[in-house]
């Protein structure tokens, strides 16, 4: 089977300013939803109580939700939860109240009201421990993205890790405005599955910078432009086909991961659709604006100890 | 050109045989059991114990499966969960009479039934996380500025009484904080003051500020004096903790250490988690009383009496019983230090007790009027005392002295760890708290299960058709990395939590990435019209540089996360980690040892099954690629 009959290069680059177009205003939204509507932050990051209750048989919503406001705590929020029987109920921090006292007194409203009730997890975070997850999770972002710059700038060279990371805060930043967007709810999974995305989406400007770089090696005579075409042309049958076997992971975990993996799983197929088209698009062009060269790739063997190709007449030869 | 060298296909067999052999554990299911530990840090569970269990087990008719010793507990496996009663139950009768008053902690657990050669090999099945087990898991805040005000004021009465004592007439000693304000009249006292600050206390940094008319020194504790005040106080709450948690009976219940001021407890299997924090939040205190030595309390002593009035009977740890006075000369806020040692003089072990310079004035008084008599230091808890221990005052007592004698080195360890983890250091406050109900624990795994094997067999399917026989081997490579994966982690003793398997499933998923390299390679050689010998070699030579490039940028992602994530974020990272360093050995050194095998004989090859190789010359349709 083959899904990729490509005959000759495809220009992409020659599109390149319009997809950045495009890609701008995605990411300029993204930064606007952030900011206009900010995140729908998990309980772990704004700290307050959790509940989930299973009942019997479908559950009321509206009428626990007046049960619970009855009890006199604002700003409640009752949903259900993967099935019709589960249903979550948060709670913000109150001052001076323990969450057991909260839970507590919650889940003997809903026994009063509905004896079939069965406590099936309750979570308490305290508003501190949230403060501490948030600069945690940024630290790990900002160690994420140098260790990457750090590495790409000694294995390649300087542009291509500006390149790599731009493309790839920018699909951190969508995905983070998809949330925002939608409210979704940002948890610590979804924090997990953000610096996976960054890591991975890396890993596919890399392969495409390794045969740029490769590229630059064995074709003296192209140039920038054709080379770079080349080298996206000639993995795009393996990004497409990687980011599907990846999805088909992702997929199954929306399938059967149930309300707990969800928003992990749908972070990485948005994480998993930009990437492929942040790294043709956004990590090469950029690269190309800066002006690679083969100079910068080619001297000394950038690459380390590579064989040169033994039909390259020009092997070794110094431009 | 294809072959390996035989050390090579040694390596590979080794490490499936290893794979294999580790990955195990975790098919045989859990048994139940009944497991036997200590309440007190004074019992010891050793082989008498294990003995005993056996005797109580045969006398209640209960055959268990094995009976074992591990790791200071004793543990009964068993075939089904009415046996794991009826043991429990027995076992209960035999070592643990009295509930209130209990030696041994007595509780059901679920030990791995897998068989005993496996667990000879150190071959044990992953832990299970919390969201996987059911349970309640804490994180506590110690108030360390309390700890640290608490131990200031200690030591602003020992300044009192030391300035006293070398005649220094300060004009008042203040606790201002965490500092301790001296304040003198002029500076030869300034000077005196400092001298005795620098001799006599080297946790105190002094500076002193002339303020106006009036001479001020301010003394502040030293970083390093300040964080051992921490560290202790961190360690003597995880002690207290332990103790008190044994009496929940908790199988195996994880109390660590996190960050600097913060103690996370996990409870697998309580649901109950009001008792939980009831037991977590209580106070116990230290008292020390004169032992009652009048004719009638021996008597009581020995059960031949009543207790004469104005005492109280307790039991010593040993089940002897002392009578002591209801008078209360000392309470454990007084007590500031509890470090075992050895006698300079006979060698002997002792237990180097410490008291404020209050507590120590008092001492000094009861000590001289009372030579040669005894002083039980007593434990309250829930309302409950027994005696530590009573130990004869052999002359007048300071603020410092020690207990000592016919004490092994492992009991003046405990008792030093008893005087100071019966109280809590510092106060603690449950800042985070998760509770998960059994039933969900058992829905989590078999998401977790679905999600990865419904994504590993869709991703091996596609490859087989996509790729044919290297497809196949693929997927092959790719079994390979799950069970190395799931071997690493068991030889680790990993926790298994749900965003763990959620990273498991990623890292199949990433894994699969290195093989569409080599594989696409290998066809674009073949297109390019290489032989297909040269064309395998080359396509694994090729991707090489590129998967270890784009794995290595994953991985830094990984450290990240582990370098800064906590609880489930960093489960993931882990096996993320392990899971990319896996892949890299299945990926291309196993799948190349395959290929090699089936491809690597035939001198002659003519073609090889890797699906379609497009040629541009012998296809006319064009298509496009998105």
């Amino acid at each position: 089977m083959e899904f990729f009959k490509i005959r000759r290069d495809i220009p992409f680059m020659r599109n390149a300013l319009a997809f950045n177009l495009i890609s701008f205003l995605t990411f300029a939204a993204a930064v606007f939803f952030l900011f206009h509507r900010g995140l729908h932050l998990s309980v772990e990051f704004t700290g307050g109580t959790v509940m989930e209750v299973a009942y019997s048989q479908p559950a009321d919503v509206e009428r626990i939700r007046q049960t619970v406001s009855g009890l006199g705590f604002a700003d409640v929020q009752v949903q259900n939860f993967g099935t019709a029987r589960d249903v979550m109920i948060r709670l913000p921090a109150q001052k001076g109240v323990s969450s057991a006292q909260q839970s507590e007194r919650v889940m003997g409203a809903l026994k009063a009201a509905d004896p079939a009730v069965a406590l099936r997890r309750t979570e308490f975070v305290g508003p501190q421990v949230g403060e501490e997850l948030a600069t945690d999770g940024l630290k790990a972002l900002a160690m994420v993205v140098a260790g990457i710059m750090i590495y790409l700038a000694f294995r390649f060279e300087w542009k291509f890790a500006v390149a790599a990371i731009v493309a790839n805060l920018h699909d951190v930043v969508i995905i983070l405005g998809f949330f925002a967007f939608f409210q979704w709810e940002f948890s610590l999974a979804v924090l997990a599955a953000v610096l996976a995305v960054l890591g991975y989406s890396v890993n596919e400007s890399v392969v495409i910078f390794d045969r740029i770089r490769e590229n630059f090696r064995r074709y003296r005579k192209m140039n920038t432009v054709e080379i770079i075409d080349n080298a996206i042309t000639s993995t795009i049958s393996r990004t497409i086909i990687t980011h599907g076997s990846t999805q088909i992971m992702v997929l199954s975990m929306l399938l059967f991961g149930g309300a707990t993996l969800h928003y992990f799983a749908l972070a990485l197929t948005i994480g998993i659709c930009f990437g492929i088209y942040s790294s043709v698009f956004v990590a090469a062009a950029i690269a190309m604006w800066l002006g690679v060269k083969r100079e910068d790739l080619v001297k000394g063997g950038g690459g380390g100890s590579r064989k040169e190709d033994p039909n390259d007449p020009n092997a070794g030869a110094m431009v | 050109m294809n072959r390996y060298p035989v050390w090579k296909y040694a390596i590979l067999v080794v490490a499936l045989v290893v794979g294999v052999l580790y990955t195990l554990p975790n098919f045989f299911g859990e048994a139940p059991a009944v497991q036997v530990s200590s309440s007190k840090s004074v019992v010891k569970i050793d082989d008498t114990t294990r003995v005993k269990v056996e005797q109580a087990l045969a006398a209640a008719g209960v055959q268990p499966e094995a009976v074992s010793l591990e790791a200071g507990s004793v543990k009964v496996r068993l075939d089904s969960t009415d046996s794991q009663l009826k043991a429990k139950d027995a076992i209960q009768k035999a070592l643990a009479p009295d509930p209130n008053d209990t030696a041994y902690v007595v509780a059901l657990n679920l030990l791995s039934s897998s068989p005993k050669w496996l667990t000879a090999l150190r071959a044990a099945p992953m832990y299970l996380g919390l969201d996987l087990r059911g349970g309640v898991h804490f994180m506590l805040q110690v108030d360390m500025p309390a700890a640290l005000t608490k131990r200031a004021e200690s030591l602003a009465g020992d300044l009192r009484s030391q300035m006293r004592e070398a005649g220094v007439r300060h004009g008042g000693i203040q606790r201002n904080g965490q500092a301790i304000e001296i304040r003198a009249r002029d500076s030869q006292t300034v000077a005196a003051a400092r001298r005795v600050l620098q001799d006599q206390f080297a946790d105190l940094q002094a500076t002193d500020a002339p303020d106006g008319t009036e001479y001020r020194i301010t003394a502040t504790l030293r970083p390093e004096a300040a964080r051992r005040v921490q560290e202790q106080a961190l360690k003597q709450n995880m002690v207290t903790l332990h103790n008190r948690i044994n009496e929940l009976g908790v199988a195996e219940p994880v109390i660590q250490q996190q960050g600097l001021d913060r103690i996370v407890v996990q409870l697998p299997g309580v649901q109950d988690t009001a008792k939980a924090k009831d037991i977590l939040g209580r106070t116990a205190t230290l008292e020390m009383r004169l032992v009652d030595e009048s004719s009638e309390a021996r008597a009581a002593e020995v059960g031949a009496g009543p207790v004469p009035f104005g005492s109280e009977r307790y039991l010593e740890r040993n089940g002897r019983a002392v009578i002591v006075k209801k008078q209360v000369i000392l309470t454990g806020d007084s007590l500031t230090d509890a470090q075992p040692g050895f006698d300079q003089q006979n060698q002997q072990p002792k237990v180097d007790l410490t008291v404020d310079a209050k507590g120590g004035r008092i001492m000094r008084d009861v000590s001289r009027e009372n030579l040669k008599k005894r002083m039980a230091i007593l434990l309250f808890e829930k309302g409950k005392g027994e005696a530590l221990t009573a130990p004869v005052i052999q002359g007048e007592l300071g603020n410092r002295f020690q207990i000592s004698g016919s004490m092994s080195v492992t009991e003046a360890n405990d008792l030093a760890l008893l005087l100071r983890a019966g109280s809590l250091a510092a106060p603690m406050e449950i800042i985070e708290e998760l509770t998960i109900g059994p039933t969900l624990g058992a829905e989590n795994i078999a998401k977790g299960f679905h999600s990865v094997a419904w994504g590993f067999a869709a991703i091996v399917a596609f490859m087989a058709v996509y790729y044919m026989l290297f497809g196949l081997f693929s997927g092959l490579a790719l079994g390979v990395n799950l069970l190395l994966l799931v071997a690493v982690l068991s030889m680790l003793q990993a926790t298994l939590t749900l965003p763990g398997m959620a990273a498991m499933a990623l890292a199949l998923g990433m894994a699969i990435d290195s093989n569409v390299l080599i594989n696409e390679r290998v066809r674009e050689e073949l297109r390019n019209g290489a032989a297909p010998q040269a064309a395998i070699h080359a396509g694994y030579d090729r991707a090489w540089a590129t998967i270890l490039d784009s794995n290595v940028t994953t991985l830094i992602a990984g450290v990240a996360l582990l370098a800064f994530g906590s609880g489930p974020v960093r489960g993931f990272a882990v096996v993320h980690c392990i899971g990319i360093l896996t892949s890299m050995f299945s990926a291309v050194f196993f799948s190349r040892g395959l290929v090699n095998l089936w491809y690597g004989r035939q001198k002659k090859l003519k073609t090889v099954s890797i699906g379609t190789v497009w040629r541009p010359a012998a296809d006319s349709a064009i298509t496009k690629a998105e």
